[in-house]
């Protein structure tokens, strides 16, 4: 790029230029823009002020509306900002103010710019300067550029005064020290009479109360004075917005204001400050019952206005109040209803949250009901919206609010079958989640599924495909509940599902097993019995019954107990027949044989297994139908038993993991959790792929007939049931979506929580709370006596980690800011007194100094100590878990170390929360009181 | 506090945008190209805020006014009234309108100093400074005034553009 030359600075482009080119070109826009960039590159080293500055504006129009970066022009902008000339130093502070930020380089040669500019006797150029520090101040600028602002917020051009004022809170953001300097003179113009200085300095004070309001709770008398004697809507917002974050911390505070707005409440005729007036009420003097009511007449007055602005604001104001006030929800529950169909979809989501707000477990289902036909005629975005939120609402709290459960398993069947149902995963998740943690639930859990499989058009659907994968797990894993297994198998081997993509479709062919192995086992081994897993009275009939061989005789002497047979029973009515097994064995064959080719390895690989099994069964099967007395005896006990296994297999339960389940989980000695595994890429690499090893039905088949039976029996025994229980392990690997994770599945049993460590202390505390729970549970009355049945046991796990979340205070993130300000504050309380505190009775006020101090001085402390408590705490648990790392052994001690650090938890829990309560209440007495006053009350 | 302001056309074309925290200008970008994904699917006489938590993150609420063929977006945070942005954004419209006579979107395209100029006098770093029009016109002519001043020094014009559109 050669240097600019003085043609370059002749006929250079303006900015008007370079805009109305834009309009006009005919050479596309970004070939344009690049051309007019390559200029700008040129013309940017000019040594010519007005040819480099004409070309910066060029740059930041480029940079603000075509979005091209600007960063290369950082030192030129500089350049320019040197210029005498206002115009060139507005260029320049545009461009700046643009594209410097903290990590900008040459930041640090911009504070003599600035210094000098603030110091001009132009306010024109002082506010260029003051802006752009608002925007681009670091620490180290506003330490350097602190006495400047403080000089200029006393100045006596209201237009610069406003402005330092504004620019303040960058520089207390990013230096809290200034606060030292400036704080006292930012406090004396909160008595400035002039409106504009006055909304200015309210405006600050309302960002630095947002973020930590009880410093400020001593300037509160001076808020208050505003409060009531300004006329600006402006300035009585801000006030508003300051009182609603220093209400909630000072009871009395509150006390003092609720009239003043609940005045402001009645006679303003401003919309925006007639609003902010209920945003207070609502949120932060919700106590204060006579002005909750007026401010809810008042937001009925804006839920019933024609300007939509309002209507979305009284209704987000009564979402409000419905936390603590649900009536206001429900006296204008006609509107918010009618709202549901607004053309506004604001509106529109802001009723259905509404409407949310009112469910509790009487009217859940209705609710439902009008949400769900809402639903039905809504367009697909709110569709939507209205199924997540019942899906939300209605799993809140492990199903909190639903007694029927019955009821909510058919609505999620239902809801999937809306056609714009998006909500597929949520609703295969929460189906899942019922089935295992509500065991009353499943006949009704499969009847469902049956329902969604059984209909072909559903195929078609692909947002409804994870709720068939669902619909298809339970009907596979709770399958004994199943009114025709038969109709179940054919429904998963239709053809349609080819549709399916591969993932799912591997847990149709997983299902298929299982309802395979079901039927066999109901039809060969259990003969005549009741299935001992499904020994729920409300078994459906035609499950239990089955034909019953007497060629099983032996089988069932030789298997032992578990089996009982009755001798020469049968059952007519069974729809499991010999010949029905037959005709699914040969449907199965018909269906799946195909796909042993498929590409996917999921579903080639359960095929195998399906077919291998297949394989194995049908010729005894056949022979068994061919003869009713079967001489191959051992043939016959071997494949029995093989179905038998597979059906303890997948007879297992599966139960619900706590989410701090594996935390549970002892850390076996020698393993380091904490290693780099970097290099484990290349360890692995030696290994052969893990696919070769898996485990493969059909193969190993083939190696058992070359068995001789004279093989111990107990060696193929044992044999089989490692062949069993890795086939589920392989399934838990594979289909880790239908586990819950765990890993330890051995542990999972009918007794909940599973995978604890027994003999740590707060597994037996969770138990004991379990039990507590479930025991309150079914003391609790029947709310809904026209209810038929109680409400099921839902499994709930321990949730052990809210204690932790409890104790973990939010650290207030300019920390150092609010203890800035708490210093100038308390430090040197010479904050003006008002003519509030005139009024004040000695007595009254020497006690509530008293007080005061109280909940001020060791709250200034406190904080410390808290975080200070919370470290080591942190620190001493630390400790706690490297010892349990190193010396598993000793585990009593350590149960009892980790007995006493939650004790101590617990203690200091207790201990900040009386704290807390005395500050708030400020009740006892004082004893410390001779001690220097902190904040004198000027409130009463 | 505000957050933002950004004026865009109809089409999505950018007219004004202003960030009142640093944001590189990729994320701008997206940011506006949010806005409008939203705000192009709004029908009219609907009510003037979106959820701008899913564009801006948490702590953000946006109104924005549908003018002619621009629409005038402000974001800000729990601090403000919506209410009285609202207010705010007529403030503005009404102050280019006395400005430009009958604003248009060609006046807003043209004088792109001019309208940060203006809306610099209304909100200062993301506080609103001045909500009345008539002052907000007098500071900005006063600056336009020193602007022509200063640029009146240089004898030769700078710009040959007039000759060069011919």
């Amino acid at each position: 790029m050669s240097g600019p030359s003085l043609m370059d600075s002749l006929f250079q482009r303006s900015l008007e230029d370079i805009i109305k080119g834009l309009r006009q070109q005919l050479i596309g826009e970004q070939a344009f823009i690049s051309k007019a960039l390559e200029e700008i590159r040129k013309e940017i080293k000019s040594t010519d002020l007005s040819t480099k500055s004409t070309a910066l504006l060029k740059l930041s129009y480029l940079s603000n509306l075509h979005f091209h970066d600007m960063s290369f022009a950082a030192f030129h902008a500089l350049e320019v900002l040197s210029s005498p000339r206002f115009s060139h130093k507005k260029i320049a502070y545009h461009a700046i103010s643009l594209s410097f930020h903290d990590s900008t380089p040459v930041l640090l040669l911009i504070t003599n710019h600035l210094r000098k500019d603030l110091n001009s006797t132009n306010e024109f150029e002082v506010s260029l300067s003051l802006q752009c520090l608002s925007r681009i101040a670091n620490v180290d600028l506003a330490r350097d550029l602190t006495p400047e602002v403080f000089a200029l917020l006393s100045s006596n051009k209201l237009y610069l005064r406003k402005r330092a004022v504004a620019v303040v809170l960058r520089v207390f953001e990013k230096y809290p020290d200034s606060v030292r300097v400036c704080f006292k003179r930012l406090v004396e113009n909160l008595e400035n009479s002039d409106p504009q200085i006055l909304s200015a300095v309210v405006g600050v004070f309302s960002e630095l109360a947002c973020k930590d309001p009880r410093s400020y709770l001593p300037l509160a008398p001076e808020f208050y004075k505003i409060l009531v004697d300004s006329k600006n809507n402006w300035i009585s917002i801000k006030v508003l917005k300051i009182f609603s974050k220093l209400a909630p911390l000072e009871p009395r505070l509150a006390k003092r204001v609720v009239e003043p707005i609940c005045d402001l409440l009645r006679n303003t005729a401003a919309k925006s400050l007639l609003f902010e007036c209920i945003r207070t009420v609502v949120t932060s003097l919700s106590e204060y019952e006579s002005a909750v009511r007026l401010a809810v007449g008042k937001v009925r007055e804006f839920l019933v206005d024609e300007d939509p602005n309002l209507k979305y604001l009284g209704l987000q104001a009564l979402r409000i109040v419905a936390e603590k006030h649900l009536w206001a929800v429900s006296e204008n529950k006609e509107v918010v209803i009618k709202s549901l169909s607004d053309a506004d979809p604001n509106i529109k989501i802001e009723s259905l949250r509404l409407v949310m707000a009112m469910v509790s477990e009487h009217n859940v289902s209705e609710i439902s009901r009008v949400l769900v036909n809402y639903a039905l005629k809504s367009d697909p975005v709110f569709c939507n919206e209205i199924l997540g939120s019942i899906l939300s609402t209605c799993s809140r709290n492990l199903y909190e609010i639903i007694v029927d459960f019955d009821w909510y398993v058919s609505l999620l069947g239902e809801m999937s079958r809306i056609p714009h149902c998006q909500m597929g995963e949520e609703i295969e998740n929460q189906l899942i989640d019922i089935g295992l943690r509500v065991k009353d639930v499943r006949p009704e859990l499969v009847r469902v599924a049956r329902d969604l499989l059984i209909d072909p058009a559903l195929l078609g659907n692909s947002f409804l495909h994870s709720v068939l994968s669902a619909a298809a797990w339970a009907s596979g894993e709770y399958v004994e509940f199943s009114r025709n297994p038969l109709e179940l198998m054919e429904a998963l081997l239709q053809p349609r599902t080819s549709l399916l993509p591969s993932s799912i479709r591997a847990v149709y062919i997983q299902s298929a097993f299982k309802v395979l192995v079901f039927c066999l086992h109901t039809c060969f081994v259990q003969g005549g019995s009741i299935v001992p897993s499904a020994s729920l009275n409300n078994l459906p009939a035609g499950v239990s019954a089955s034909v019953s061989y007497e060629s099983f005789d032996e089988i069932s002497v030789e298997n032992g107990a578990d089996v009982t047979v009755v001798h020469g029973q049968t059952c007519a009515s069974a729809p499991i027949t010999k010949e029905s097994i037959v005709n699914l064995l040969n449907l199965v064959e018909l269906a799946l044989g195909p796909l042993l080719g498929s590409h996917d390895v999921e579903v080639q690989e359960r095929v195998r297994n399906l077919l291998g099994f297949v394989d194995l069964t049908k010729p005894e099967v056949l022979n068994s139908a061919v003869q009713e007395k079967d001489d191959s005896e051992g043939k016959g006990v071997e494949t029995s038993k093989v179905i038998k296994l597979m059906h303890d297999a997948f007879s297992k339960e599966l139960g619900p993991v706590s989410l701090s389940a594996q935390g549970k989980v002892s850390l076996p000695d020698g393993l380091v959790l904490k290693e780099n595994l970097g290099d484990l890429e290349m360890v692995c690499g030696d290994l052969e792929p893990p696919s070769s090893n898996t485990f493969s039905f059909g193969s190993s088949y083939e190696e058992k007939d070359g068995l001789s039976f004279s093989n111990p029996q107990i060696k193929e025994d044992s044999e089989q049931t490692n062949e069993s229980t890795s086939l589920l392990a392989e399934h838990r690997k594979r289909h880790g979506l239908y586990y819950l994770p765990s890993g330890k599945s051995e542990l999972v049993s009918n007794d909940y929580p599973p995978a604890n460590d027994p003999t740590l202390q707060g597994d037996i505390d969770d138990n004991a709370d379990n039990l507590v729970k479930i025991t309150a549970e079914s003391l609790v009355p029947k709310r809904k006596p026209n209810h038929g049945k109680p409400r099921p046991v839902v499994v709930k796990l321990d949730e052990v980690d809210e204690k932790h979340v409890a104790m973990k205070k939010p650290e207030s993130r300019d920390d150092s800011l609010s203890g800035a300000v708490r210093d100038v504050l308390f430090g040197c309380e010479d904050v003006p007194p008002t003519l509030s505190q005139s009024n004040l009775s000695n007595k009254l006020s020497s006690k509530r100094k008293g007080k005061e101090k109280q909940h001020t001085d060791p709250h200034v402390e406190s904080k410390e100590n808290v975080i200070d408590d919370g470290n080591s705490s942190l620190r001493r648990k630390d400790r706690s878990h490297g010892k349990e790392r190193r010396h598993r052994s000793p585990r009593k001690k350590n149960v009892e170390e980790r007995k006493e650090t939650n004790q101590k938890e617990k203690e200091k829990s207790r201990r900040h929360h009386a704290r807390h309560k005395s500050r708030q209440r400020a009740e006892e007495p004082l004893k410390v009181s001779a001690q220097t006053p902190v904040i004198p009350d000027f409130l009463l | 506090m505000i957050k933002a302001v950004m004026v865009m056309n109809t089409q999505g074309k950018t007219r004004l945008a202003k960030f009142y925290e640093y944001l590189p200008v990729e994320k701008q970008q997206e940011l506006i190209r949010g806005v409008f994904a939203v705000l192009c699917s709004r029908a009219e006489n609907v009510s003037n805020f979106i959820d701008a938590e899913s564009i801006f993150g948490p702590d953000s609420r946006l109104v924005y006014k549908h003018f002619a063929t621009l629409y005038f977006v402000f974001v800000f945070d729990s601090s403000e009234n919506e209410l009285a942005v609202l207010d705010l954004i007529q403030v503005f419209v009404e102050t280019l309108d006395r400005c430009f006579k009958n604003v248009c979107e060609l006046d807003v395209v043209f004088n792109y100093s001019k309208v940060h100029t203006i809306l610099d006098e209304m909100i200062f770093g993301g506080q609103v400074v001045e909500t009345s029009s008539s002052e907000i016109m007098k500071a900005v002519e006063e600056i336009s005034k020193l602007e022509a001043a200063s640029n009146a020094i240089t004898l030769i014009p700078k710009s040959a553009s007039g000759w060069r559109s011919r």
